[in-house]
């Protein structure tokens, strides 16, 4: 059975011979990606708007179904590529969640710091474009070379430096190697005073206030209910924060504020995230002190978590397990589980619904950028034209993880 | 206060239940997750129900996914995750339709953005859904035919692959 879609062209709002319509994108540098928007214009202001996605598409979630569990972890990274770190954790939670397994503790706050790591690294990602797509090109160079050294971590803990498929399912791969906490100490010495120096660009610039101030406002009521999340929300005033409300990868044994804003525009969001930033730097401070130094990283599961390198050459059981693993999977118990964390960009949920078999019969991916740029018509509607520019940069969209 | 997995399922469940004793078909608990399963002609009326009631609060409509359970009737499950904000719980409302009728009422009216989800389930699943303001593909092209995520929709898509033996023939003559 087919169904055609309902309607086949979009409709524009009046369709009048006063206003016209301007295709925005797909190629548009300022639009973080391939997304399209259908603009409908009354001289300068926009009148209506409909983002046009999918060029993106890769079918990851269907792919995740011709693969066993472990195996989808490398899919994972491929969806928010700007926080591979951020998915492996939210999919591996999904499916130990499925198995009931728990994993050490030196692994969890190791996972926390890669974490926070990869906000900082997201957000100045989100930082450095923006302001290039409103004009302010150093910000840009700046943002990229502090980011460059949380990527030299990246490479130095797990020999990636993006698609770095560190957590696993019980655990992490690899221990880190000596001399790594030395390195992101290294990074938290420079790094504030290099927050201050982003801050002293834009925080006071005349041009900068004049193009988000006010811009892209979202009350908090619309905001919930068009199911926005992440510091979008938080600039609206909800202080609606998984870390916080439901805690997990022992979150709750940090200490950290939630950064909240009431104005709502493209200035409050910039200010929630470089406050966010600073947050993170207190939480992996904090990471660093609570790490073990000896300990294990990976959960004793047989069967689902490999074994050590060691055992296998000694023990006969080790060397099947380990043969199992990587031929045929683990299969967890039938059930359906929905996990959410806190990535950069909102509320990122892994849902995974499994029927006994050693693959997953469902993997789904509630991307943040997906649904938040859902409410961007409402920001830039009956607004200028030049303003779309800053709405759409100001919600952090990867389209990676919008067209998935 | 509700953890991450440890939600408050059971009082939610009474809930609904003192409110009308026929919109809830089935509870599972999996995992410390509540799932409620609702009869396809209640859906809408328990979304409202779970977002306006005092005590129950679920402003924040987090997802929306389904589930093909292909051989199996009914055949999808279509699977809402609401967050409640001010209380901080996490509920799954979950509908089962038949594979000849994927018809489902939308929650575009109880929840704004419900919209792309749903553009999403039906565009990869082929559920209609009853009154959504703008039911159009969303990730897929306009003019694709089928509905890719559903389990008889082929991995690597329709296609006319030459196998390797005609192909070798083929280029022989």
């Amino acid at each position: 059975m087919t169904i055609q879609s309902e309607t086949s062209s979009v409709e524009t709002a009046t369709g009048t011979a006063k206003t016209m319509v301007l295709n925005m994108g797909p190629q548009h540098p300022s639009t973080h990606g391939v997304l399209r928007i259908l603009l409908e214009l009354d001289g300068e202001n926009v009148v209506k708007a409909i983002p046009d996605m999918g060029y993106l598409h890769t079918g990851i979630e269907k792919s995740c179904e011709d693969k066993t569990y472990s195996q989808a972890i490398t899919l994972t990274d491929r969806i928010d590529y700007l926080n591979p770190l951020g998915n492996n954790l939210a999919y591996c939670l999904a499916v130990e969640k499925l198995l009931g397994l728990e994993v050490p503790k030196r692994a969890q706050y190791i996972r926390v710091l890669m974490v926070e790591l990869q906000r900082i690294s997201s957000h100045l990602v989100w930082l450095g474009t923006h302001a290039i797509d409103l004009g302010a090109m150093s910000v840009f160079l700046y943002c990229f070379r502090e980011r460059e050294e949380i990527l030299k971590i990246f490479e130095f803990v797990t020999g990636q430096r993006m698609m770095t498929s560190y957590i696993r399912i019980g655990g992490l791969a690899l221990d880190p190697p000596t001399g790594y906490l030395q390195r992101v100490e290294k990074f938290l010495k420079m790094m504030p005073g290099r927050i201050d120096e982003y801050e002293e660009l834009l925080t006071g610039n005349r041009i900068w206030i004049g193009r988000t101030k006010g811009v892209g406002y979202i009350s908090a009521e619309d905001a919930i209910a068009l199911s926005m999340t992440g510091p979008t929300l938080r600039a609206a005033g909800v202080a609606y924060d998984n870390r916080k409300v439901f805690p997990y990868s022992s979150y709750e044994e940090f200490e950290f504020d939630v950064p909240t804003r009431t104005d709502s525009d493209c200035f409050a969001r910039y200010m929630v995230r470089v406050a966010e930033m600073r947050e993170s730097l207190k939480i992996i401070r904090q990471a660093m002190k609570k790490i073990p130094p000896e300990g294990p990283v990976r959960t004793e599961a047989p069967g689902i978590v490999p074994p050590e390198r060691e055992k296998m050459k000694t023990e006969m059981e080790a060397l099947i397990y380990h043969f199992k693993i990587f031929t045929e999977g683990f299969s967890p118990p039938p059930g359906e589980v929905f996990v959410a964390i806190e990535s950069p960009r909102g509320e990122l949920g892994v849902f995974v619904a499994s029927d006994g078999s050693p693959k997953p019969l469902r993997v789904h991916f509630r991307g943040p950028s997906f649904i938040n740029l859902q409410a961007l018509p409402k920001l830039i509607e009956g607004q200028l034209i030049a303003d779309v520019i800053a709405c759409i940069g100001t919600i952090d969209i990867v389209l990676g993880e919008v067209d998935r | 206060m509700a953890e991450n997995g440890k939600q408050s399922g059971n009082v939610v469940v009474e809930r609904l239940r003192g409110w009308s004793p026929n919109a809830i078909s089935e509870v599972i608990e999996f995992r410390g997750e509540t799932t409620i399963v609702v009869p396809r002609n209640a859906l809408r009326a328990v979304a409202e129900r779970c977002r306006e009631d005092k005590d129950l609060q679920f402003n924040l409509l987090s997802d929306a996914t389904c589930v093909d359970r292909f051989p199996l009737e009914p055949r999808f499950e279509v699977h809402y995750h609401l967050v409640s904000i001010p209380r901080r719980d996490r509920l799954r409302l979950q509908v089962r339709l038949s594979s000849d009728d994927p018809v489902v009422d939308s929650l575009v009216p109880v929840w704004p953005g419900a919209n792309w989800l749903e553009r999403e389930i039906f565009d990869l699943f082929g559920i209609r859904f009853n009154g959504h303001p703008d039911l159009r593909r969303i990730l897929m092209p306009d003019d694709w035919e089928g509905h890719p995520l559903r389990k008889d929709f082929p991995v690597e898509g329709y296609r006319d692959i030459p196998s390797i033996a005609t192909r070798y023939t083929r280029n022989r003559s």
